[in-house]
């Protein structure tokens, strides 16, 4: 719905503050600063991955637009690394090749937004590495980049912000650390155990994991309670916090736990 | 992004087929006229070239008419849209963006002048073969008065013309199809199935009432253009009818790919 090839039944679907729809004649403005991998890259494989770049540069756009884009054609190659090979017809690319010139060819107009798909896909490690080192260049340097993955450890590494969907929801939203903090247990080490539960106790969002009368309080905070926020309760109340450790959890169990959540939900 | 277009069919090997497949059809009539000598029975204009070669043209032309040119636009115009759904490049395209309704006008002027261009290529091929084997000169009319030869080859050109507007119908059909679905083979069998379909009800005279809506019912009205004077009539209501087709199926199929989810 975003590139504007599925109608929505209702509503209005705005991109870089321009609507999508409504363009049929000649297309939506808006796109045009929209670079984009829809699910798997597609080329016209009778023709090389160089006159694939050119055709598609010269599909759209006034004059000056489409000689920026074919003026940028080498820079892209370059960048994905199909430099040598852009002369050869895509039916002879290996998946990684494609890829490759797939991003390449959401690159040609230098947008504003880009919106991948499964970027790294058929990539070998190197590869893949290679690609999220120019999407977070590309990220620093001004431009939205929006990756849908599956790959949860890949979307750790790279990404600012991270969204759940389950069930056509968007369930969580935010850095990777809050959602796995929020997610997360903590360990808390305190003089007075007894004291310190009762205080928890009356904390909103606070879950007491019972498992023993020494040691540290494990617990279980869901919003609004806050690591920084318990350590505050306590230390208010006299008590002496001499350890606060936030168990690792990782992007993959966060994302279990909420997509199953919205499965029991329905 | 016409030039685009075009510039793709040029990189593919199956144009040169193609083009190779119909300079054999357009030399053939010459050939056989000039090894057998015998000028009876055969496509129109056929005996006539004997007399001058300039009919080469015109039966060269009358040779792919029923057949060839008709399964030929059912190809380009079938795969127009649906091709490019089944390769997966249309969703990059409309993306870029390319407005839908000026993709499937692109497509349709691409087809038609990849179109336009063949059946020229067979004319000048016909003429060529026509020219060196029996030579150019005046041209006599079916009605038995003779026209100069510069005139001979206006209504030459006339009658191309006249062809090539009789396929623009089969090519509307063609890319309306192209819009419903992304299997381009499938669209092209179709729209050949019907187009010679129409050519067989055309022929069944207890069908009659219906014959002056059927587009092939025209299609060989060019030969008027060698009488004279010249019958309009029969030209004129071709080309009306071949208005109303293009019109409404090339409408049809602004739109529905105006509307439509593009999930390929």
């Amino acid at each position: 719905m975003l590139l504007g090839l599925i109608f929505p039944s209702e509503g209005e679907v705005h991109v870089l503050g321009g609507p999508v729809f409504g363009f049929e004649g000649r297309g939506s403005p808006a796109l045009h600063r929209v670079g984009a991998l829809i699910e798997e890259p597609a080329f016209w494989t009778y023709l090389s991955g160089r006159r694939n770049l050119e055709y598609f540069a010269r599909a759209a756009g006034n004059a000056h637009e489409r000689a920026t884009r074919l003026g940028r054609i080498d820079e892209v190659l370059r960048t994905v690394g199909l430099a040598e090979a852009a002369t050869k017809k895509v039916k002879a690319y290996s998946q990684g090749m494609r890829q490759r010139l797939g991003i390449a060819m959401a690159l040609l107009g230098e947008p504003d937004l880009l919106v991948l798909d499964e970027p790294t896909n058929g990539l070998d490690p190197q590869g893949m590495r290679e690609i999220r080192l120019l999407l977070r260049r590309l990220s620093d340097g001004g431009r939205t980049v929006f990756v849908s993955s599956h790959l949860l450890f890949e979307v750790e590494a790279m990404c600012d912000r991270v969204g759940v969907l389950a069930q056509g929801r968007l369930v969580a939203d935010g850095p990777p650390s809050e959602l796995r903090a929020a997610a997360g247990t903590i360990r808390v080490e305190v003089d007075d155990r007894g004291r310190a539960r009762a205080i928890l106790a009356a904390q909103a969002g606070v879950e007491t994991i019972d498992d023993g009368q020494v040691g540290p309080i494990r617990l279980r905070l869901t919003s609004p309670a806050t690591p920084a926020g318990v350590n505050a309760a306590l230390v208010s109340a006299g008590l002496q916090v001499s350890a606060l450790i936030p168990e690792r959890v990782s992007l993959e169990d966060v994302f279990l736990a909420l997509v199953e959540g919205a499965d029991e939900a329905r | 992004m016409f030039w685009v277009e075009i510039g793709k069919s040029v990189h593919r090997a199956r144009t040169y087929v193609f083009a190779a497949g119909l300079a054999g059809l357009a030399v053939l009539p010459v050939i056989l006229l000039a090894t057998t000598g015998s000028g009876s029975g055969g496509p129109p204009f056929f005996e006539l070239i004997q007399h001058n070669g300039l009919f080469a043209a015109l039966t060269a032309v009358a040779l792919i008419q029923p057949f060839f040119l008709p399964l030929g636009t059912a190809l380009l115009s079938g795969e127009s849209i649906a091709g490019e759904a089944s390769a997966g490049t249309l969703r990059y395209l409309l993306a870029r963006p390319v407005g839908r309704r000026r993709l499937v006008a692109l497509k349709y002027a691409s087809v038609m002048a990849e179109l336009a261009a063949s059946v020229v290529w067979v004319m000048v091929l016909g003429l060529v073969a026509g020219g060196l084997a029996y030579g150019f000169g005046e041209l006599p009319t079916l009605s038995g008065i003779t026209i100069s030869a510069g005139a001979g080859l206006l209504r030459i050109l006339a009658a191309a013309a006249y062809v090539i507007a009789g396929s623009a119908s089969v090519a509307a059909i063609g890319v309306f199809f192209s819009t419903l679905t992304d299997a381009g083979l499938g669209v092209a069998g179709g729209t050949i199935a019907l187009a010679i379909a129409r050519q067989v009800l055309d022929n069944l005279s207890s069908l009659r009432a219906i014959h002056p809506y059927l587009f092939t019912d025209k299609w060989l009205a060019w030969t008027d253009l060698f009488r004279s004077p010249v019958a309009w009539n029969a030209m004129a209501r071709g080309v009306l009818l071949d208005v109303v087709y293009i019109g409404l199926f090339l409408g049809g199929a602004l739109l529905v790919f105006s509307r439509r989810d593009v999930v390929s």
